[in-house]
Parts: C-alpha cells; structure tokens; sequence
C-alpha cells in the first residue's frame, strides 16, 4: 500500500484524490505538517500559487516540503504546483521549492480567455493526451539532468528530473488517469528501491 | 496543434481552481495588493463595494475600465468584474479588456428584466448568483460556469447566504437521490433545464463549483459558509470596510482553509477590530433586496 498525499491549501484538490485512487493507494489531502511524514509521494495541485505558498510559509510547510524533497520522494506538480517546483521564475528574484532544475514562465499563454485545451504527445504515456491548460504557465528551459515530456507548438509542458515530475496542464481535470498512473509508477519504483 | 479556446472544461476548470480560496473585492490597485499579499485567489474589481453601492442608490453600473485596467496592472492573481445582468456590451467590454472572470451580477442594476445574458457564446467564463437550485441550474443552462450564492450583499449579515447555500445543498442532494424517472417533475418544480438535473445525478455532483457570498463579514462567517458546502467565499465589503483590512483579509483566506480549526480561528478572530456595522435583514425594504433580481 502507497501513501500519496495531495497538498489540501488550496486548488482542484479533490479531483487528483479521484484521480490517484487506486486498490494500492492510499490518498491523503494534507492540511497538516505531520500528515506529510507518512507520505511516499506528494501532489501539488493547480490553483492559484502566489495563494499556495503564502499558506505554505505561514503553515511551516516550506521546511517539511524540503525535507521531503531532500528524502528523494516522488512529487507531481501540474500547473501551479510545476511552478512552485521550479528552480527559477521568470520576473521574480527567487524561486519557491526549487525541486526541478527548470526555468518556468507564469500565465505564459496569456489571461483566461487564451486558455485552452490541445492535444499532446505524452513521452512514455502516449500521444493523444488532452491537456487542459488555464491561465497556464511554460517551462521556457530545462537543466541536461532533466527529461521533456512534452512540448507544445515547441514549448516545454511537461518535463522530469528522476523523481520529480511537472506539467503545465491539468490533467486532473480530464477523465484519462495515465499521468495520474504514471506518477503512481514513480512512486512504486522508489518503494522499490 | 489545434487549441480550442472557451470551452467548458476550460471554463469550468479556471473556477476549479479557485476552490478553498477566497476571492476579495477590490476598488484599486493598492487594495488589489493588499488582497494578493493576504493570499486571495482572485480579485473582483469594482467602482464601489456593495455597502457603498447601497448607501450611494441610484444606478450602479460596470465599473470604470480605468479601475479594471488598474487592477489588472497591480496583480497577478486572476481579476474578475462585474457587468449588469442582461448587458451584453458591459459584458463585451470586460471581455475584450482581458478580465479573466465576469459576475453577471445582481449587486448592479439590471440592464434586463427578462432575460440574462447567453454566456455561451462568451470565450470569457462568467460566475452568476442562485438562491436555490432551480436559479443555478437556469444560469448554468445559459452557460455560467461557475455559481455562488446570492446573499443579501453589502449587509454584513450571513442570515441570507446560509438560507441559499442550504436550500442548494438540500435541493442537489435530494436530485443526486432520485430516480431518474422523477426527474422530469423535478425540473418543472424547480424551474431548471432538465439536462442539468440529469447531468448530476449520473455524475452524483453539482457540475460547477459553487462559492458562498453576499454577508460575509468575519472569518467565522467565511468558515461556516465552507461548513455548509461552499467551494470558497467572495467577500464584498467585508474586508475593506474593516478597520485593518490587511489583517482581516488574512484571517479570512486562514479561516477558509482551516474551516474546521476552530482554535485556530479563535486564534485569527482576536483583535481583528470592528466587523463592518452590518444590516438586519428585516430592516430592509423589498425594493432594496438585491437578491431578488435575476429571472
């Protein structure tokens, strides 16, 4: 039995609980510090990140994510989650979590009425992924260590660094689970090790 | 690639997004900050608050695009405006200026006494207030894409959001329960579009996420709304009438994620200052219920 928890601050929590159950999961919504100890993975939801993080700081949740980024445990960000993972921020002195070496750009696309839903070539999931993207951000580069996942019209979407995995779209809010089974992949081959 | 633009999954999902969060009324870019700061998930930009709107009377309208323009310029946090029931043009406009959100909203004057605008055909996803489930449903059969409650706005009295948001929750529950032969009825008691109905009820939820407002006037307020069922809160007047909005606009956004913390919440009510005055509800005229606008 995995424990994989999904960050409850704030966000589309509730669809990537639906969407990561399974017989051998165990899914938490963490609202808490000590709900994180038990965790083999973590999911960062989309929502709205500057909202995110400022509930991260002031719940002492900074230090605990760091910790767990530093135990190698596996984590999934999508949309704002991607963005609180990246190492550097485009128009912001300093990052968030810094977990992946990316540079991502926020609201890349533009406001809500250029987002939009496209097609994608999922590396490793398959090449008719429908990506949802809202007020979403790009990965504008990625570090050698890191592997891109997807592209879009020749921007980065969706990218991993060994445990780690980022996208910019919402793949909670479709009813294709493979990125959800994909992440739950990562995290029996970490338990395995 | 092909990207498709204005859908539903689209619109829907911006809302989703917004879920556990608090979304904050604001009349410039200096508020609009102060609400970013405080971790709102979004901001709505407005001439005047609701209260203001209230005691001012006469005409209220969609607000000053300078206003709206402002806002969007101070923050990154999605920004929301409201146009006038009905007004396709106000509409329009806050569309082509980029607003991410539009509240087709009763707190204006409506600019039709029949109809609402068809927000379907919209790129733009619009959020519109119910007081019951037959008012949700109707909006959302025009293409709202995300509902809150009505309330009695600019009030500071919870009275009206608690009567709304339990009439819904009871109202969604009895149709996720019922056999889909009873339907039919149900749509004509409730005066909603039988499709919606029979979307929840073989999907076992209310298709778009639904947020408290109109009275929310302290954290406690924020977090007995999200106990009832709401998916996050508006706060209209409730904080920048405050006497220090930047902590009460903080405690607010706490107690909405801790709503069941009540130590917590002990814990963010103290020495917030005074609450906005606020109304009794059975003070106010029939004519000055902005509630009951909206068909």
């Amino acid at each position: 039995m995995m424990n994989i928890g999904v960050l409850a601050l704030q966000g589309a929590v509730r669809e990537h609980v639906k969407a990561l159950e399974a017989p051998d999961v165990n899914v938490i919504a963490v609202k808490k510090v000590e709900q994180l100890t038990d965790l083999d993975g973590l999911v960062l939801p989309g929502g709205e990140s500057t909202t995110m993080r400022r509930l991260i700081d002031k719940y002492d949740f900074f230090e605990p994510i760091k910790q767990f980024i530093a135990e190698k445990k596996p984590m999934f960000g999508t949309c704002a989650g991607a963005i609180l993972m990246a190492d550097e921020l485009e128009g912001y002195a300093e990052p968030h979590l810094a977990v992946i070496n990316m540079k991502v750009e926020r609201n890349a696309f533009g406001r809500q009425r250029e987002s939009f839903e496209a097609d994608l070539s999922v590396k490793g999931i398959g090449a008719d992924v429908r990506g949802v993207f809202i007020r979403a951000p790009i990965i504008q580069k990625v570090g050698k260590e890191v592997d891109v996942l997807a592209t879009l019209d020749g921007e980065i979407v969706a990218a991993r660094q060994g445990p780690y995995l980022a996208c910019s779209f919402h793949p909670e809010l479709t009813d294709d689970r493979r990125m959800h089974q994909y992440f739950v992949d990562m995290v029996r081959d970490s338990l395995k090790k | 690639m092909e990207k498709l633009t204005g859908t539903d999954r689209v619109k829907r999902g911006m809302a989703e997004m917004q879920k556990g969060g608090v979304i904050m009324d604001v009349v410039n870019a200096e508020q609009a900050k102060i609400a970013e700061e405080a971790g709102a998930v979004a901001v709505m930009a407005l001439e005047r608050v609701p209260s203001d709107i209230r005691a001012a009377g006469g005409v209220a309208r969609m607000a000053d695009p300078t206003i709206v323009e402002e806002v969007q310029n101070a923050v990154s946090i999605p920004v929301m405006a409201k146009a006038r029931i009905g007004h396709i043009v106000e509409a329009r406009v806050l569309e082509a200026m980029g607003v991410d959100y539009i509240d087709e909203s009763e707190v204006l004057t409506p600019a039709d006494e029949v109809y609402h605008l068809n927000k379907r055909e919209f790129t733009v996803p619009f959020v519109c207030g119910a007081r019951d489930l037959g008012e949700a449903a109707r909006r959302i059969g025009e293409g709202a894409s995300m509902i809150r409650t009505k309330g009695e706005p600019g009030t500071g009295n919870i009275v009206e959001a608690v009567r709304h948001m339990r009439m819904m929750q009871s109202q969604i529950k009895k149709v996720i329960g019922m056999s889909e032969d009873e339907l039919m009825t149900e749509a004509k008691n409730l005066g909603a579009p039988y499709e919606i109905l029979l979307e929840m009820k073989r999907s076992g939820k209310f298709p778009v996420v639904n947020f408290a407002a109109g009275g929310v006037a302290t954290p406690a307020d924020a977090a007995l709304m999200m106990q009832l069922g709401a998916d996050g809160v508006f706060v209209g007047s409730g904080i920048f009438k405050s006497d220090n909005p930047q902590k009460f606009a903080r405690a607010i956004v706490e107690a909405t994620t801790h709503y069941e913390d009540y130590a917590l919440i002990a814990e963010l009510s103290k020495n917030l200052g005074t609450a906005m005055k606020g109304i009794e509800i059975a003070t106010l005229e029939k004519k000055d219920r902005m509630q009951d606008r909206g068909w």
